[in-house]
């Protein structure tokens, strides 16, 4: 390589390693805001913003789904395994929405320190699979546990 | 034959999905021939103009 | 011939001509032929998902095109590292013709996604840092080609493109790795993951066909366009004007 082409290599990769350098303190900076929503520890810790909008996310809790009759309103609780936080919302709920699901609600705490929620949006694994597979693993898990 | 074209109960989204990607696909390959042949056109006319001037100069 | 010399004589304009209008038929009908087997695999034979149902099938055109979208940005980018270090003109063609390729992968990536996320998400759109990452990427392919279009010299328009493309480079792992890093409402990646991939083999085989598909159609336009691009430039030089293709 000549010399100038090593110099123009050189300044490419400095341009690179500063821009990289930039916008890696940028995103650190601003870490909590690229974060889509809090967890259920988060709001449990009171770290969730008051009075204003945020989104909440977690599983919800297996037999935790309570709808009352003649109502839309739905209420649920939402944990990330350590800490649950009791939802309400009434609303369509969208397809994927059912217990153990993972979901990301947007709403508000009420003083009850219930989330009450304007939007549920529900967030699916990356495992795709045919129903009979997953059929005949439930099977399998049952019949060790019957064992 | 029906269940397929209906997908589940999805069949807005997934032919919606699976068209636009068509559409865009197909696109691209016409407007990159239409690329192809417009540049050859030109350069052609390009000689052509040129060959002219060269004759009337001589 | 020294492998110097096979390099030079592919990176001779009137070589990479020839070779590609020999390549260019050859990939767009080995393309089609991987369409029609990945469709086939992807909307017939392939399962229905056990908790998506049929709409999963979306993954068949997002995933291949969000692939592309990434794969068109670092081809685009290595065009500018050549361009900026060697200034080689073959390498301003290449990226020229790579743009608008990777912009509209990038366009059905987004859009598939969306129209996916109505109904299993309950939105189509968030903001989520994998989202929007993507769709910077559609804005910089947007840029490279707006920086193009404004700058009548070549050689500048050529730099100036090189060094966006390069810029951009930042955003690829920020794009692949935004599940991982923060939480998002997208999912984490399926087929890229370390372990074996979660996906059933019935499933995977016609995304594996999809996306040679796609990226044989990708070589296909790119070549088509990266000959126009390449004639245009060129055409003062004698074997332009002496090319079958030109004559009448």
């Amino acid at each position: 390589m000549t010399p100038k082409r090593k110099q123009r290599l050189l300044l490419v990769l400095l341009l690179i390693a500063g821009i990289g350098l930039a916008v890696t303190l940028a995103i650190l900076a601003l870490q909590e805001n690229m974060n889509l929503f809090y967890s259920t520890t988060q709001v449990s810790n009171g770290e969730a913003p008051e009075n204003r909008l945020f989104r909440l996310g977690g599983m919800v809790v297996d037999g935790s789904v309570n709808r009352t009759e003649g109502d839309i309103t739905v209420r649920f609780e939402l944990t990330d395994t350590a800490q649950h936080v009791p939802v309400m919302f009434s609303g369509i709920l969208p397809d994927l929405f059912r217990e153990g699901q993972g979901i990301v609600a947007q709403g508000m705490l009420n003083e009850d320190g219930v989330f009450v929620a304007s939007e549920v949006l529900a967030k699916h694994d990356e495992n795709y699979m045919p129903p009979e597979i997953t059929e005949s693993i439930e099977r399998a898990k049952n019949t060790n546990t019957a064992q | 034959m029906m269940e397929f074209f209906e997908m589940g109960g999805y069949a807005v989204y997934v032919w919606s999905a699976f068209g636009l990607t068509t559409l865009v696909l197909v696109a691209n390959v016409i407007f990159a021939r239409h690329l192809l042949k417009r540049t050859k056109l030109q350069i052609t006319g390009q000689i052509r103009r040129e060959k002219r001037i060269g004759t009337t100069n001589k | 011939m020294t492998i110097k010399q096979t390099f030079h004589k592919l990176g001779s304009p009137r070589s990479f001509d020839r070779l590609a209008s020999i390549l260019i038929p050859w990939f767009l009908s080995i393309s089609v032929l991987l369409f029609a087997t990945g469709l086939y695999g992807g909307l017939v034979y392939a399962p229905a998902d056990y908790q998506q149902g049929d709409s999963f099938r979306i993954i068949y055109v997002h995933v291949p095109a969000a692939w592309m979208s990434m794969f068109c940005y670092v081809l685009l980018a290595a065009s500018g590292a050549v361009t900026l270090i060697w200034r080689m003109k073959l390498a301003d063609v290449v990226a020229r013709a790579i743009a608008p390729l990777g912009a509209s992968f990038t366009f059905i990536a987004l859009f598939t996604g969306s129209i996916w996320g109505k109904p299993m998400w309950g939105t189509y759109w968030v903001w989520d840092a994998r989202l929007t990452s993507e769709l910077i990427l559609l804005f910089l392919y947007f840029g490279f080609m707006a920086l193009q279009a404004a700058i009548d010299d070549r050689k500048n328009a050529a730099k100036a493109g090189a060094l966006l493309a390069l810029v951009g480079v930042i955003n690829l792992p920020i794009i692949h790795f935004s599940v991982e890093w923060w939480n998002t409402l997208h999912q984490g990646a399926t087929v890229t993951k370390f372990d074996s991939p979660s996906i059933a083999t019935s499933m995977l085989i016609p995304l594996l066909i999809m996306f040679a598909a796609f990226k044989t159609y990708f070589f296909a336009i790119m070549l088509i366009r990266a000959r126009a691009e390449l004639l245009w430039s060129e055409r003062k030089a004698k074997w332009v004007c002496e090319h079958p293709e030109v004559r009448q």
